[in-house]
């Protein structure tokens, strides 16, 4: 039988980039929480620089909970199942994915918010695709910036400002929203290949700067500024020196006393009460059953477990999911077609043998609305960004651009000659909803419990793939200017399993269409909160983390200032 | 379990490959192949070491995958990392050898190594006959295993001598770079290192064991 354990306030459940931000201002205010987090701690010695394990075995995700219930994907509601992805691409751990993402850490841009006002103010209502499910946010920019500002400094980010207060700052990113102040550090360096970029972009008239980054540019709360060794694409860092939650915002919770990690904890259910409030959390750990009751849950899983937990999540309240009773649950997916990239060869080395992905430079010249689109067939554009960032066997398995054969000798000469001197970029493009993109439960692919998985159902549709080609131009456009000899466009792929999901409990004053209200609650259930992109309505064209973090900070503190109201 | 090579038996061993030059591949494989495998099978190891040593060849330029271990990193893995794979592995190194037969009348290894090549070339492009569920699929699985064994981490058992990161140039790992050697012209010593001999993420048992850091 299951073991019911003493009533806490707050059940966070997942301690990753959200969660992880959410129990700082929790235990601030005094209320005792406890995170549920599917994984274990991880400390520098479980970094060791290795490419083969990190970037192929999929560690540490290879092992863990997150890995035995990968999504399945298909590209329509008549197609078959694509095949299974083998590594499921975000890890369970204290501190999440936060421990080995990219750490790019991006605002998103005043045009995200008002999709639907802007587009039909500057072009017409035509031109949103009429299967779009896209809807304004319930707030501007203006409403998160002071949480932007606030976890870009409990966090730690490095970066250019381009806007403050109005002002613009030509090192910085010059469309970007205003913001109150600059970041708590100077970005990271370049390299004498990223600057090579950034001149050749300035000859274009483009506006390049060096991206936001929660990596360390100098010492900052202590921890070390980044070394710049190479493996923190998919890497831990070795001397803390990336963000992490566990290493920031967590342990700062925990030292307030009020916050209680669990860890190898398997959360199965949200129990419901009959007054349909939350009324505690189910979870498996070590071969047992616990209920952890509480006045309020935080779901702060990724955007595929948010969506599979709620559903999973059945009563007589809620027969079809918890919150769900709106069939909203699942709806609005989005990714951020981050397949078509573009590829360049240079008659030269570049060195991009060290460093970090989130060494690089950005263009945002043919993102969201910064240019006119007038005279294009779509809305929204992409985000472009070249770093430096390439281990060895990703290098030796580089593409030969039509000039030498897979293998055998003559592979061998392309690649001894080659291998430093290719590059690639990486280019985040608006995806917006669809009625046709959704997530749900897949019928038969089950997890070791027997719960069924999530399924997506999702493919890129046309203003998605016309972006991609415009955005792919672009591309190819600067890496010639930057003096590549060719130049490679990757496939758009379709929408399979991702690290940049969003939607599924999408947030809007209007409870027929949004599972959450601008608060972050669930409109049918007020005692629970939601946490990360799966929040998102829209998706912009940069890096969801820092976004899901500030809303999950908003959401947090109005739990605390609302407690005896939403807790009551 | 397969021992753990030496530095003086890789050096040995390096230098044997070196001084066989532009045929090794069938000469080593045609007596037997170099290493004892925990995976597979004798017969099988001498296919996958005649493989390797095309698609990634030893020739003037150097040493190749089959002098850089990387058919034992893939009988290694096969036994962990990549066991999903080991029946994909006895069947599609099987099928290599029938095809050979069929197509070129004479076991893979026993051809010349243009012969080899055109075989490999059958299996690439998927009009090998005889594959489950094709030649191409198995040739896929292998040629990427290979650049896991050339170009990954030695303490696996591939990249012996640190042959793969000589090939293309890469400096080795580092702890800490500095912006000078991130420059363009920049050709840091290399610093052959597996990650594993860093003592920050040394195995508890001292570094010695085969045990994948986990």
């Amino acid at each position: 039988m299951a073991i019911r354990l003493d009533k806490t306030d707050v059940v966070v459940v997942g301690l990753g980039g959200a969660g992880g931000v959410a129990v700082e201002p929790l235990t601030a205010a005094g209320l005792d929480v406890v995170g549920l987090e599917a994984g274990t701690w991880l400390s520098p010695k479980d970094f060791a620089p290795d490419e083969l394990r990190n970037n192929y075995r999929g560690w540490p995700q290879a092992a863990q909970k997150a890995n035995r219930e990968i999504p399945v994907h298909r590209p329509n509601a008549t197609a078959p199942d694509s095949p299974r992805a083998a590594v499921h691409p975000m890890m369970n751990g204290v501190g999440g994915t936060t421990l080995h993402y990219w750490a790019q850490s991006w605002r998103l841009s005043p045009w995200d918010f008002r999709v639907v006002t802007e587009t039909r103010r500057r072009y017409g209502a035509a031109r949103i695709p009429r299967s779009s499910t896209v809807e304004d946010w319930p707030f501007g920019l203006d409403e998160l910036e002071p949480y932007y500002d606030q976890v870009e400094h409990a966090l730690g980010v490095s970066g250019q400002a381009g806007n403050v207060g109005g002002v613009i700052d030509p090192r910085g990113n010059v469309f970007e929203g205003p913001r109150a102040r600059g970041y708590p550090m100077p970005p990271l360096r370049g390299t004498e290949f990223v600057d090579s970029m950034a001149d050749a972009a300035r000859r274009l008239g483009w506006h390049p700067f060096p991206g936001p980054a929660a990596v360390n540019s100098e010492l900052y709360q202590n921890r070390s500024p980044c070394m710049y060794h190479g493996f923190c694409n998919r890497g831990g860092c070795h001397v803390s020196a990336k963000n992490s939650t566990a290493v920031s915002t967590i342990p700062r919770a925990q030292a307030s006393g009020h916050l209680d990690v669990v860890t190898e904890a398997h959360v199965t259910r949200i129990d419901v009460g009959r007054d349909r409030r939350v009324t505690g959390v189910q979870y498996r750990k070590g071969g047992e059953t616990y209920v952890q009751p509480c006045a309020a849950v935080l779901l702060a899983s990724y955007t595929y477990e948010n969506t599979r937990l709620l559903l999973l999540s059945t009563s007589d309240d809620f027969p079809r999911g918890l919150a769900n009773n709106s069939r909203q649950v699942g709806k609005h997916y989005m990714t951020h077609n981050q397949g078509a990239g573009v590829l360049a060869l240079f008659a030269r080395k570049v060195n991009r043998w060290y460093g970090l992905p989130a060494q690089g430079v950005a263009v945002d010249e043919w993102a969201d609305d910064n240019f006119d689109h007038s005279d294009v067939d779509f809305i929204g554009g992409g985000n472009l960004w070249v770093y430096s960032d390439r281990r060895p066997i990703e290098a030796a398995s580089m593409s030969t651009f039509g000039r030498a054969p897979r293998w055998g000798s003559a592979w061998k000469a392309f690649v001894m000659e080659n291998a430093d001197r290719w590059v690639s970029s990486y280019l985040q493009k608006t995806t917006l909803p669809y009625a046709d993109n959704f997530l749900d439960l897949h019928p038969t692919v089950k997890d070791p419990l027997g719960d069924p998985v999530c399924r997506l159902t999702a493919d890129h549709q046309d203003n998605e793939r016309r972006i991609a080609s415009f955005v792919q131009d672009k591309m190819e456009q600067w890496f010639r200017e930057a003096g590549a000899i060719a130049t490679q466009r990757l496939p758009v792929g379709t929408m399979g399993v991702t690290t940049h999901a969003y939607g599924g409990t999408r947030m809007g004053d209007d409870p027929k269409t949004n599972v959450i209200d601008r608060f972050g609650f669930a409109h049918e259930v007020p005692n629970l909160g939601v946490l990360g992109a799966s929040v998102m309505g829209t998706s912009g064209a940069r890096n969801p983390t820092l976004t899901a973090q500030a809303l999950a900070w908003r959401t947090a503190e109005h739990l605390a200032k609302s407690w005896s109201v939403i807790a009551a | 379990m397969v021992k753990r090579w030496s530095r003086r038996e890789m050096l040995k061993r390096a230098a044997v490959a070196g001084a066989v030059g532009a045929v090794p591949a069938r000469a080593l494989a045609q007596a037997e192949p170099a290493e004892r495998y925990a995976n597979l099978t004798a017969a099988q190891g001498a296919t996958l070491e005649a493989i390797v040593a095309r698609l990634i060849p030893s020739d003037a330029s150097g040493p190749g995958a089959l002098e850089a271990g990387a058919a034992r990193y893939i009988d290694r893995a096969l036994g962990d990392a990549l066991a999903r794979w080991r029946d994909a592995y006895s069947a599609g190194l099987a099928a290599t050898e029938a095809y050979a037969r069929r197509a070129a009348g004479k076991p893979f290894t026993e051809l010349s190594a243009d012969r080899q090549d055109s075989v490999l070339r059958d299996v690439e492009q998927n009009v090998a006959t005889g594959f489950t569920p094709n030649s191409a699929t198995f040739f896929e699985l292998v040629l990427g295993h290979t650049l896991e064994g050339t170009f990954g981490d030695p303490h696996y058992g591939g990249n012996r001598d640190f042959v793969g990161w000589e090939l293309i140039g890469y400096p080795g790992l580092r702890l800490a770079v500095t912006p000078e050697q991130q420059r363009m012209d920049a050709r840091p010593e290399m610093t052959r290192l597996s990650a594993y001999d860093l003592p920050m993420f040394a195995a508890d048992d001292g570094g010695h064991g085969d045990e994948h850091g986990h």
